[in-house]
């Protein structure tokens, strides 16, 4: 009865992301302008389906690793790598940088070195580790914190007009996004769902925990690295897209788990991407029309996320 | 029949589970007895292959475990660990559902219903099966997952201290069931226990033991001995035949003399 | 072997040396025989710049690192500190603010905003901690990190819409060269904090140990803890007014005392105070002679030696617990 329950909550959810999304395209649309401004608000509303997947996805899947719903992928440092990559092409190579300037080699270096950096904590610690998670987040942090101060004290001795360009790096933004690139990222992130959806029931079971799911004949270190790997991928690509934000994650999968009330992937996985999808959607439409490109998308949902995250807190320590 | 053979476990520098023989009937109740730090519960996961030993096989009907495959161990072996806190919204019935995980991967068809509703109605648990697992006490949080490795269908059957926690009357509910299962569907059933009586009311076989290595194996009756449980526990145990049950009774320690005259005083009023 | 380095005599006289170097390194030549024969330049760079670097690294180096120790002993978990708290974050936003809404009042008062803000902040974690079941000791500083991004986002949109990133990044670095006669010395109110520190040293251990516990001792536990918060809050938040973030120092330094000299407190307070005026020390004599005539900030410094520790000590915990 449950189930029936959250089915219909499933619908409504993609109902109301259909609205939104057509609003947010059909919203204020000049005919003069239209082959223009058309085809680059698809482009948006492709990129952030992809993105809010990406990141929806990947934060389910470490949650339930993880067996906790306060933290998420992100803070294992992806954020400052990212960020230390587009510091070090600003610093080496000055604004001007072909590396900077096109979307396209610097995409593709960001995603190798991320992806690069995050198989390499996450393969070679875990092995380190054992099945001790936790410490291989603190790892990941402290690596952080370690590129995070290489990246500020480049940033100080930046020239001011540089670091403009180097700070819209610095926050995710749907807007200008290269079309092929878009396609790239797409194609990734679904053959990651699609690997992900066809095994979701052993999700159920490791987040049981560890003894019962080998119990349950699950492969349960096999299975948690390649999940690992998925989660790395993810993020990475979505971060190399679009810039990092990071508590996206945590506020649609815990409103996710506030909505539907279940343990089962199917979903939490399905929902959560769906109110990522409408968090995104909204927060651009925050961005364009309210604040009219003063703020970053990435700065209003990371502090609606920030200040959700505290609640979470409060109401978890008051239990 | 389970055989291990020189199994060990070695943490940093000291031997938790050290060189351990020991053969497992098929179709019994088996208890693993000893004090504290014995190695009963590390035996046990490395027997069940949530714990990787350091050296020794484990031979399932004449097979390693290590060598076949997980997913095929899950329909052959379950195993219960003690503390089980899932802070999951869950219900008793899809908890119990997860014990046939190793059979359907998660699609359920009519066959896994109705083994469902079987092993729930083998623990009585109709009341509540549709109640979440944490609006449960703990004696009915223990039949659930007891009930889920009953849906898991397996011969043998591991249970690391499922009295832990437990009152009596729900201890001894417990182990009747252990029996009803090794009479009627002739299981196999693992435990380790830490109450000796228990083990001796509701065994047939128990291996003792102690610093992480085997004392003795055997027919229960060939280890509930005077003088064998006075050397793994260190203390002194007097065994009484009542209503032919083997009792240990371990209280009057003739060591100490308040305690000493306390316990006499007692045996003089109720004279 | 190692371990009978760490002995308070043995670090104080290392701190001595330290410092006297440390008045001799720089960009303007400066000779240890020029002392009696100084020109007016010369004097000049000793007293306002050379003597207050040193004179706050050494308080700074001190403080944060009795802070974390404080704060390690109040929690019960070793790897809690200004940095993983969220502590540093705090004070940073209340810099800012008091930057932004009210710009004219003097660097006290910021101060004491920034510290209020930080104490909030820490109160704030505190009472999750306490009350959250957490499986893993591990989970504290996590849920401390997490806390601390929240607050730097909101500092992040705060600065964007003044555009002052640039400049809130370069707050956010820790830096002693910014050390001037002048714009210092609100450094030194920590010092009587520390000494209540030191003071109060016994009944932090016996508050860690908890409510019920301290009770049964007789020991006021609701003052201890505050007495606690309060000091570790107010030397953050001074230290990232006056120096910047030097991060990973509360946790890493307290650590190692930890680890050679265990944990009682009668023991080892003061010499993490020194050890930590060492560290720092070493962290900027270093950063000076590097890349010198320029400078390496000391944020940095410490960011990457004091990752690098910290990865050592999870690894050396991670082994001994195999």
């Amino acid at each position: 009865m449950l189930d029936r329950k959250n089915n219909r909550l499933l619908i409504v959810l993609s109902i109301l992301t259909l609205v939104i999304g057509g609003c947010y395209i059909l919203y204020q649309l000049n005919f003069d302008i239209l082959f223009y401004q058309l085809p680059s608000r698809l482009n948006r509303v492709v990129t952030m389906i992809i993105v809010g997947t990406a990141i929806a996805i990947s934060t389910v899947i470490f949650q339930t690793i993880t067996r906790n719903r306060i933290l998420t992928p992100s803070i294992m440092g992806l954020d400052s790598v990212y960020l230390f990559i587009q510091t070090v092409i600003v610093f080496i190579g000055g604004a001007q940088s072909i590396l900077l300037m096109n979307d396209f080699v610097n995409y593709i270096a960001s995603m190798l070195i991320l992806v690069l950096f995050t198989v390499l904590v996450f393969r070679y610690l875990f092995k380190f580790t054992g099945s001790h998670v936790f410490l291989l987040l603190l790892i990941g942090i402290i690596l952080g914190t370690f590129f995070s101060s290489l990246s500020s004290f480049m940033q100080m001795l930046i020239n001011p007009d540089d670091f403009l360009i180097l700070q819209s790096s610095m926050f995710a933004s749907f807007n200008a996004i290269n079309e092929s690139l878009i396609w790239i990222t797409g194609g990734v992130v679904l053959l990651m769902l699609v690997i992900v959806l066809k095994d979701f029931h052993s999700l159920d079971v490791i987040a049981l925990g560890r003894d019962h799911a080998v119990n349950l004949g699950v492969n349960y270190d096999r299975k948690i690295s390649q999940l690992l790997l998925i989660i790395a991928v993810l993020v990475s690509v979505a971060t190399a897209l679009v810039g990092p934000i990071m508590f996206l994650g945590l506020l649609v999968v815990n409103l996710a788990h506030e909505m539907f009330r279940t343990f089962k992937h199917r979903y939490l996985l399905i929902g959560s991407t769906l109110i990522a999808v409408i968090t995104l959607l909204l927060g651009q439409m925050l961005t364009q029309y309210v604040f009219k490109q003063a703020v970053e998308i990435s700065v209003i949902i990371n502090l609606a996320g920030g200040i959700y995250f505290i609640i979470l807190m409060l109401k978890e320590s008051r239990r | 029949m389970i055989d291990l053979k020189g199994i060990s476990k070695i943490y940093g520098q000291k031997k938790v589970v050290n060189d351990v023989s020991v053969s497992i009937a098929k179709g019994k109740v088996t208890s693993f007895i000893g004090p504290n730090g014995a190695g009963k519960s590390t035996l046990l996961s490395m027997v069940t292959r949530l714990l990787d030993q350091d050296s020794g096989d484990v031979l399932l009907e004449g097979e390693n475990i290590l060598q076949s495959p997980s997913d095929k161990l899950a329909k052959k072996i379950a195993i219960l660990k003690q503390s089980n806190n899932l802070d999951l919204k869950i219900t008793v019935r899809e908890l119990i559902s997860f014990g046939r995980f190793p059979y359907t991967k998660g699609r359920l068809n009519d066959k896994d219903h109705e083994i469902i509703n079987e092993a729930i109605r083998y623990m009585e648990l109709e009341d509540f099966e549709d109640r979440y697992i944490d609006e449960l006490s703990g004696g009915q949080r223990q039949r659930v997952y007891i009930a889920m490795t009953i849906a898991q269908d397996t011969e043998y059957i591991f249970l690391d201290e499922p009295l832990n926690n437990l009152d009596m009357k729900h201890s001894v509910q417990i182990m009747q069931i252990l029996r009803r299962l090794v009479r009627e569907r002739n299981k196999t059933i693992i435990i380790v226990i830490h109450d000796i009586n228990f083990a001796s009311c509701y065994s047939d076989n128990i291996v003792a033991m102690k610093d992480g290595e085997v004392v003795i194996s055997g027919k229960k009756d060939d280890v509930i001995q005077k003088q064998i449980l006075e050397d793994i526990y260190e203390m002194d145990i007097n065994i009484e035949c009542i209503y032919g049950q083997q009792i240990c009774v371990y209280f009057d320690e003739h060591k100490d003399a308040s305690v000493d005259d306390f316990i006499e005083d007692q045996v003089h009023l109720r004279v | 072997m190692i371990h009978k380095l760490f002995r308070l005599d043995i670090m104080i006289i290392l701190l001595i040396v330290l410092s006297i170097i440390s008045m001799f390194v720089g960009v303007v030549d400066l000779a240890p025989g020029d002392l009696f024969d100084l020109d007016d330049n010369q004097k000049n760079i000793i007293l306002d710049s050379r003597l207050p670097r040193t004179i706050a690294i050494i308080i700074a180096g001190a403080s944060l690192s009795v802070c974390g120790l404080i704060m390690q002993q109040l929690t019960r978990n070793k790897f809690v500190s200004p940095t993983t708290a969220g502590t540093m974050d705090w004070a940073r936003l209340g810099i800012l603010i008091a930057l932004m809404f009210f710009p004219t009042a003097s660097l006290l008062v910021k101060l004491l905003f920034a510290s209020a803000l930080s104490l909030a902040g820490t109160i704030l974690f505190m009472q999750i901690i306490q009350r959250v079941q957490f499986k893993d000791v591990v989970f504290v500083p996590l849920i401390g990190l997490m806390l601390g991004n929240v607050v730097s986002s909101v500092a992040t949109f705060l600065s964007l819409r003044t555009n002052s990133i640039q400049s809130l990044s370069s707050w956010l670095q820790g830096d002693f060269s910014i050390i001037i006669s002048g714009r210092y010395e609100v450094l030194y109110i920590s010092v009587p904090f520390l000494i209540i520190g030191l003071i109060y040293a016994n009944q932090f251990t016996i508050a860690g140990m908890g409510e019920d516990f301290s009770k049964n001792l007789g020991l006021n536990y609701r003052r201890v803890i505050n007495i606690g918060l309060l000091i570790t809050a107010v030397i953050t938040a001074l230290v990232v007014v006056t120096v910047g973030m030097l991060p990973f120092l509360g946790l890493i330094i307290p650590n190692i005392i930890s680890i050679f000299r265990g944990d009682h407190l009668k023991n080892t307070i003061l010499l993490t105070a020194v050890l930590g005026a060492v560290f720092v020390m070493i962290c900027d004599i270093l950063g000076r002679l590097i890349i010198f005539p320029y400078e390496i900030s000391i944020g940095l410094m410490i960011g990457v030696i004091g990752s690098f520790i910290f990865l050592i000590m999870i690894f050396r915990r991670v082994k001994s617990n195999a």
